[in-house]
């Protein structure tokens, strides 16, 4: 039945490395231009720190699936909680 | 009526009933003829107050056009225009008939000039779009519709009670801003927030709108919530109140969404993240503030609406919805994983992308007035909805774990939908004036593009993106639901029912045991034979009182005699000289 090979790029390891390496350089070359500009401040110095946002960024996620993480042993259930008996 | 002061809900209206009239072809060009006309004369429409009527003695206006009612106006039936070319293949009228109301039901809020009319387009909207629900015709969309309908019947009417109340109190039935704090627009402020999905009364758009129709999700999206955001930027502007409550929803949407299983319900609580964002705005009430709310709302109707249309393909070509059970389409459904991309990237405000160019107005507006916590919050909740609906719709819907689900591509015109949208994502995220120029609080005095800004948001997203990736066995998705306020009502609801029964069903029960059963049972037995039984216990009372054994030869002749009527006449005579003694007496003295 198949004539077409399907498009299964995402499915090698190898090109997932490849993209893994990518993405890797993509956030280190969008940090280094804070080492070299002078950046503006909304409320603290801190902002002005090479790399705030990416260091904000990354923290409040974390946090936040932390969180989620925590409220789910509360509030996960079973699929068919509602369901009648 | 002139062009230049028809109303656009007319137009939907007229289209619902005329739908029904018209063969398969002539639906399909009128669904789409419809918002397009509708667009046309809402660009015509002057300035000023009309379509004037009288009720209760009031002067109401059904359409008032200044530039907040016209912007919302254009993006209802741009919107409206890509919907319904999404929901193209849908041949029964039902749907398209409810979709239509409920569309010219919003149209007919926004331009309502005063608070019964409002209302009025308020209640319709609650209606018609149940029928959306309704329409999937399955039993969880039965009860969730039900679950709808109530939630929004209460809201509306807290918002009735208020309405009435304001009235009592002002004389005026005007829906302008409100200044007078109090329990009338308390409760206004209430009715208005159950319908933007507020919490505590949020749980009905995640409890519903994903057991709505692929079509019908798709269109709820827009309207409830960005009316219910319209209004409250018409009356409550620079309410601080709005601040505290915009922040908590856009980091309740976020800890929800993260706990989802299901695409489309992940993409509900998106919803409650990005209206809250506009509700901050709305509270910060500074001009910027309310433009940036404005220009939110616009650009969030478009993307939430290309993001349903992309789960909606997704579960129209599989019937699944679960993130357990997706993964790996964006094999044989590339272009509807692209088009998701896209509304994905548009709602996480990524640089050229719609969300990017209004939604950091908002933030810049919380830095202007000062508010480091609104910042804070918000800069959080930007870094989460990458999280939540940036990567994790998109991750775990077209990629992650193969399922061996090998579905096509979804219908070309629902393909063309999509791409339409995703044009104006784009076009909105690169070029913003032209949405800039129509925004109604003044001139835009807002760049997005300064090099710091960008730079700063690629960093806050690829980093939360970072994250996300390192945390992926955290973030496992499980075959569960999550418990949400609408457990209060959904238990409440069974704890209400179980204790009715208890009660009304016990004392039912115990009323039909003594009063049905035993009681009559009883008398039944006495008056078979009232004579013999007043004699017999009669005789046995004596007995005992004389504490001897009841006489069962005595009883037994008793009964017989009572059963044979063998009485001697001279003991009735006596009764009879007695009883009327008895009543003579009372009658004399």
């Amino acid at each position: 039945m198949k004539n077409k090979k399907e498009f299964d790029w995402f499915d090698h390891p190898q090109n997932i490395k490849r993209l893994k390496i990518g993405f890797y350089i993509v956030l280190v070359l969008l940090v280094v231009p804070d080492f070299f500009m002078h950046k503006h401040t909304l409320f603290s110095s801190v902002e002005a720190l090479p790399g705030f946002y990416a260091l904000f960024g990354f923290i409040a996620c974390v946090v936040i699936i932390l969180v989620s993480k925590l409220f789910g042993l509360a509030l996960k259930v079973k699929e068919d909680y509602y369901d009648d008996e | 009526m002139t062009m230049s002061s028809l109303h656009p809900t007319l137009l939907f209206f007229a289209g619902a009933v005329l739908l029904w009239f018209l063969p398969i072809i002539g639906r399909r060009l009128l669904i789409l003829l419809v918002p397009a006309a509708a667009f046309f004369v809402i660009t015509q429409l002057d300035p000023g107050l009309y379509c004037n009527y009288q009720l209760f003695g009031f002067d109401l206006n059904l359409l008032r056009v200044d530039k907040l009612s016209k912007v919302f106006g254009y993006v209802f039936t741009i919107n409206a225009f890509g919907c319904f070319l999404f929901a193209q293949h849908l041949k029964d009228r039902y749907e398209h008939t409810a979709a239509l109301a409920y569309i010219g039901a919003a149209l007919g809020a926004v331009f309502a000039a005063d608070l019964i009319s409002l209302y009025l387009f308020w209640e319709i909207m609650a209606v018609t779009s149940t029928f959306l629900v309704l329409a999937r015709k399955t039993e969880r969309s039965y009860r969730a519709a039900f679950r709808y309908v109530m939630a929004h019947i209460f809201g509306g009417l807290c918002l009735l009670a208020g309405i009435l109340l304001q009235i009592n109190a002002t004389g005026s039935v005007a829906f302008d801003g409100f200044d007078l704090q109090g329990l009338p627009t308390y409760l206004i402020l209430f009715g208005f927030l159950v319908n933007a999905a507020a919490p505590p009364m949020n749980a009905w758009l995640s409890d519903a709108y994903p057991e709505a129709t692929v079509t019908g999700g798709v269109i709820m999206t827009a309207y409830t919530t960005k009316t219910a955001v319209y209004t409250l930027i018409r009356g409550f502007a620079g309410w601080e109140v709005l601040m505290v409550v915009g922040c908590v929803m856009a980091i309740y949407g976020i800890i929800w969404a993260i706990l989802e299983n299901d695409m489309r319900r992940i993409l509900a609580y998106s919803i409650m993240n990005q209206v809250g964002f506009m509700i901050c705005g709305i509270g910060i009430g500074t001009t910027i503030a309310l433009n940036g709310a404005v220009s939110h709302a616009f650009a969030h109707i478009i993307y939430k609406a290309l993001l349903w249309m992309s789960a909606g393909s997704v579960l129209y070509m599989t019937g699944k919805s679960k993130c357990t059970d997706l993964g790996g389409l964006y094999k044989t459904m590339p272009w509807t994983m692209i088009f998701g991309t896209i509304g994905a990237l548009a709602i996480s405000s990524f640089p050229f992308l719609s969300g990017y160019t209004t939604k950091p107005m908002i933030i810049y507006a919380g830095v202007n007035e000062g508010l480091i916590w609104v910042w804070l919050v918000l800069e959080i909740a930007s870094a989460g909805v990458f999280l939540h609906a940036g990567i994790k719709f998109p991750y775990f819907v077209f990629f992650a774990k193969d399922n061996g689900l090998r579905p096509g591509e979804p219908p070309k015109h629902m393909l063309a939908a999509m791409a339409l949208l995703s044009f104006i994502c784009i076009f909105i995220g690169v070029y913003p004036q032209p949405l800039y120029d129509i925004l109604p609080f003044g001139v835009v005095d807002y760049h997005a593009y300064s090099f710091e800004h960008t730079l700063n948001q690629f960093q806050l997203l690829m980093f939360s993106a970072l994250a996300f990736f390192l945390l992926l066995p955290l973030l496992k998705r499980t075959e569960t639901i999550s418990l949400d306020t609408d457990w209060f009502y959904r238990m409440g609801g069974r704890g209400f029912y179980w204790l009715c029964d208890k009660v009304f069903n016990g004392f039912n029960d115990w009323a039909q045991k003594w009063l049905g059963q035993y009681l009559p049972g009883q008398l039944a037995r006495y008056f078979d034979d009232p004579g013999g039984n007043f004699q017999k216990y009669g005789a046995s009372m004596v007995a005992e009182a004389a504490g001897e054994e009841p006489d069962r030869e005595l009883e037994e002749r008793i009964i017989r005699r009572s059963r044979l009527s063998t009485y001697p006449v001279g003991g009735g005579v006596l009764l009879a000289v007695l009883f009327l003694a008895v009543v003579s007496f009372l009658y004399f003295f």
